[in-house]
């Protein structure tokens, strides 16, 4: 098994037309190829390349990881001598990744990594979420070392950027037990020593792969202070030795993945950049790549969920013939497989946003860019800002709907442990909770509907060109368009934030239900096969934002009276 | 010090994955409904090599595999694994070979490398299932042989160490280099392709590769000469014609029968111990359990 090659879909949005600009300021115009002897000499040796690797991502799936998930969550992880014993399927896996040196994808190479754009990283995360939801929560906090490689100094991402290419796992210890959605609560103390050097003591929860290699960890840096002006990030290197793993957390799902309870005592740690800037530059930062990270996981699990029902409901047979072929089952199905391609569309053209801004971003630290670079960094990076939010808060949601309608098609069976699909419904749950609640998703989201940010975008995908026999599409997306921004000034004409804030989630879903029947129409417009998708999805949309529209039409601002009763 | 290591391969179709038109009418493979794959057990092999060449500095492992053009994939696929290089063994003269001429091609083709100190290759392929080439090299080549290994325990001081897996347990064996290790499926699976590898060896092409199918990537040959796979045919070793090919081969296939298990008979029982009893007894006398 691949699951790379087994899903054409993949090398669909691998190969975007915007992936040439990108792997050019990624490569720099392929600076390093006589430095390095695997640095690409052109764009498509670049693309050969991604593909290749990809191909052995998709290997490790289909072959070693997704045949250790199920024993992987039932061993699960445990605690030894106050430290994480992985189960042993985790371990082989995270082995079989570290020897195709595929645990520092995007660093550069100077730091061992394979200086791979964002887009071919999360196509991996898509594909090993697939396998195991869990499992890619060890692997995907790689990351961490991305937020490194953005603010750490040279000598620290020497120091600890080889080590995570080379194998050695992160953890992202934001959490604490009064600090979870509001960060600006964290508590845990960092001190400085007489000589500058700094000590970290207190208690962080909830904090995945917590026993990892290299953690970035977020504390009080400023004595007296009380919000997120007062916190700074630090580096702590497992090697010290200076934090007890208390707990590991009983979980629903994702359970392979060792959810610790941690206790800092005297731990040495590193600052990284600059003081006070902890929570409102570098954690958004962090964030924002995890949330992607979380669309990616998203994705993989409906995939994973969409599998096995078509799987089971073309074997299962009732009534003298497979169920697939009863409408109540065939629509779930065809739903199911809209709402996946949907959210895959999203999601990489959320990533390849992402890339073009952050590689500006670092290119600016080798030279000025000129004002065509400029506006262009600014407007993928506004972009991303608000896709992201919208991304992990709409893919998360169709994530769970996917895996519960396949549990649906599954029926008793799919009760009992002897099919994965029961794991894979416990493993989604968590994807609309953790790195913010879709509630808060929508909060992030919510300014690109009122600055018009969403809008201006369906404005640009409009006027993007399209075979004749799709406009009937078109129109209805324009229709839709025409009832979401008619919709959206009702709410700000009523010039009540609360009153905003209580349709917020209506809203952001009416822009995204757009947004990806628009995705969708254009990546038929180069591919018939998601016609088929691109029809459902856009009826769908259409019904409900119809709902939506009609909803918020008929709310007013006293109403909030009766909802909020309850939380008097 | 380091150990020079030879692989042997060979690209067989994946008969792991037999659909229905996996057997022509006459009773022949059909090559083209099968993919070409890198032989399990060779797999096997090579993982054995490599853990010899992470274990002492400076060894270099060589894959030698024997077949049409398109074999340069198996050396590919070593080189993404980790193998320094390899050699290619394809010439016209070498069609047909049964196990006698394909060993002695492979025995010749080593003597021209002339250097080695260990020569490692699968038990046997999954195509022929013979097992047949890894001893005879031995033999050609008057060395030492260890079959069905399963783990190389180490090599140094010209003695290799090496636990073998048999029918009935297992043993360690020591046997002085250079010597013949032919390793079973029961020994790790090799390690997966690296990522760095791929990117660095994935233009490495033969001679009449870049002949046949010139691109923009063969001139990173010249400053690269790893990207060079070396490619030889008869006329590159010393052979003697009449041990070649379908001369040198004795095996003749008579004929090619297509077998379709099912069952013939069947019998019921009922769940009483007498009868269960009997069955048992059956099965023993006739030798089915026991």
């Amino acid at each position: 098994m691949n699951f790379f090659t087994d899903n054409p879909d993949l090398l669909f949005h691998l190969r975007h037309p915007l992936m040439r600009k990108i792997v050019e300021l990624k490569e720099r115009n392929f600076a390093e190829k006589d430095k390095f002897d695997y640095a690409p000499v052109n764009f498509d040796d670049a693309m050969d390349s991604y593909e290749k690797v990809l191909d052995v991502i998709g290997e490790i799936c289909g072959d070693i990881i997704a045949p250790n998930a199920e024993s992987v969550d039932a061993e699960g992880p445990q605690i030894v001598n106050n430290e994480v014993i992985y189960a042993r399927g985790t371990q082989e896996n995270i082995d079989a990744l570290r020897k195709a040196n595929l645990m520092g994808i995007t660093l550069p190479r100077k730091y061992d990594g394979l200086n791979f754009p964002i887009v071919p990283y999360t196509m991996a995360a898509d594909i090993v979420s697939r396998a195991d939801a869990g499992f890619v929560n060890i692997w995907g906090l790689q990351d961490c070392a991305e937020t490194i490689n953005e603010f750490a100094d040279e000598n620290q991402k020497e120091r600890f950027l080889t080590r995570v290419a080379n194998g050695e796992t992160c953890a992202m210890d934001l959490t604490e037990p009064d600090a979870g959605s509001d960060l600006q609560a964290v508590q845990l103390k960092a001190t400085q020593n007489a000589d500058g050097s700094w000590v970290l003591n207190g208690v962080k929860r909830f904090i995945t792969n917590g026993d990892g290699n290299i953690a970035l960890v977020l504390a009080r840096s400023e004595a007296g202070t009380k919000d997120g002006r007062g916190l700074s990030m630090f580096i702590y290197d497992r090697n010290h030795k200076a934090v007890i793993v208390r707990r590991i957390e009983n979980k629903l799902g994702i359970k392979g993945s060792p959810t610790c309870e941690l206790v800092f005592k005297d731990a040495p740690a590193e600052l990284v950049g600059s003081r006070k800037m902890g929570l409102i530059k570098y954690v958004m930062a962090l964030m924002n790549g995890a949330r992607l990270g979380i669309g990616a996981q998203s994705v993989g699990v409906s995939e994973a969920a969409y599998r096995e029902a078509v799987s089971y409901a073309s074997e299962r047979k009732q009534f003298g013939k497979p169920i697939i072929q009863f409408p109540a089952v065939y629509e779930l199905i065809a739903r199911m497989k809209a709402k996946l391609d949907a959210s895959r569309t999203l999601l990489y053209e959320t990533g390849r946003a992402v890339d073009i801004y952050k590689t500006y971003m670092h290119i600016s630290e080798e030279r000025a860019l000129t004002s065509d670079e400029k506006a262009e960094m600014k407007y993928y990076q506004k972009m991303a800002d608000f896709f992201t939010p919208l991304l992990k808060g709409m893919t998360s949601e169709y994530c769970n709907q996917n895996a519960y309608d396949s549990l649906q098609i599954h029926g008793g069976s799919g009760f009992m442990k002897d099919y994965s699909i029961e794991r894979i419904y416990r493993d989604a749950r968590i994807t609309s909770i953790y790195e913010g609640t879709t509630q808060l998703q929508v909060v992030a989201a919510i300014r690109g509907v009122t600055t018009d940010a969403f809008l201006n975008k369906i404005r640009e995908y409009e006027a993007q060109p399209l075979k004749a026999e799709l406009q009937p599409y078109r129109q209805i997306l324009i229709g839709m368009t025409e009832e979401y921004a008619q919709t959206v000034r009702t709410v700000i004409d009523a010039k009540d934030n609360e009153y905003l804030d209580f349709h917020a989630r209506r809203l952001v879903e009416m822009a995204g239900h757009i947004i990806m029947g628009y995705l969708l129409l254009l990546d038929t417009d180069k591919e018939e096969r998601f016609r088929t998708s691109a029809d459902i999805y856009i009826k769908m949309g259409r019904a409900e934002n119809r709902a939506r529209a009609e909803y918020i039409a008929g709310s007013s601002v006293d109403e909030l009276a009766f909802f909020k009763q309850t939380a008097e | 010090m380091g150990l020079k290591i030879i692989v042997l391969a060979k690209q067989v179709p994946d008969t792991r994955n037999v659909g229905k038109d996996a057997m022509k009418s006459d009773g022949t493979v059909n090559r083209a409904a099968l993919p070409a794959i890198f032989n399990p057990e060779d797999l096997n092999a090579l993982e054995q090599a490599l853990r010899l060449k992470e274990k002492y500095n400076g060894s270099t492992v060589t894959v030698l595999t024997m077949g049409p053009g398109r074999a340069a994939d198996i050396i590919r696929e070593g080189m993404f694994r980790g193998a320094d290089s390899g050699y290619l063994l394809t010439d016209r003269a070498f069609a047909g070979s049964d196990t006698l001429a394909t060993s002695y091609a492979i025995s010749c083709a080593i003597r021209k490398i002339k250097e080695y100190d260990v020569i490692i290759a699968g038990r046997q392929a999954i195509d022929g299932d013979t097992a047949q080439v890894g001893p005879q090299v031995a033999e050609k080549l008057s060395l030492p042989q260890i079959t069905y290994a399963e783990e190389i325990f180490s090599a140094e001081n010209r003695k290799i160490t090496v636990k073998r897996r048999l029918e009935r347990g297992v043993e360690t064996v020591e046997c002085a280099l250079p010597c013949v290790v032919t390793v079973n499926s029961s020994a790790p699976d090799c390690r997966p392709r690296a990522a760095k590898l791929i990117m660095k060896y994935k233009h490495a092409r033969t001679a009449t590769e870049r002949t046949e199918q010139p691109n923009e990537y063969d001139t990173l040959a010249t400053a690269r000469p790893y990207l060079n796979i070396r490619e030889w045919s008869v006329n590159d070793i010393e052979t003697d014609a009449k041990w070649l090919g379908l001369s040198g081969s004795p095996t003749k296939v008579k004929a090619i029968e297509n077998v379709v298990f099912q069952a013939k008979e069947s019998k019921k029982l009922t769940d009483s111990d007498s009868e269960i009893e009997d069955l048992i007894k059956e099965l023993i006398v006739n030798h089915t359990i026991g």
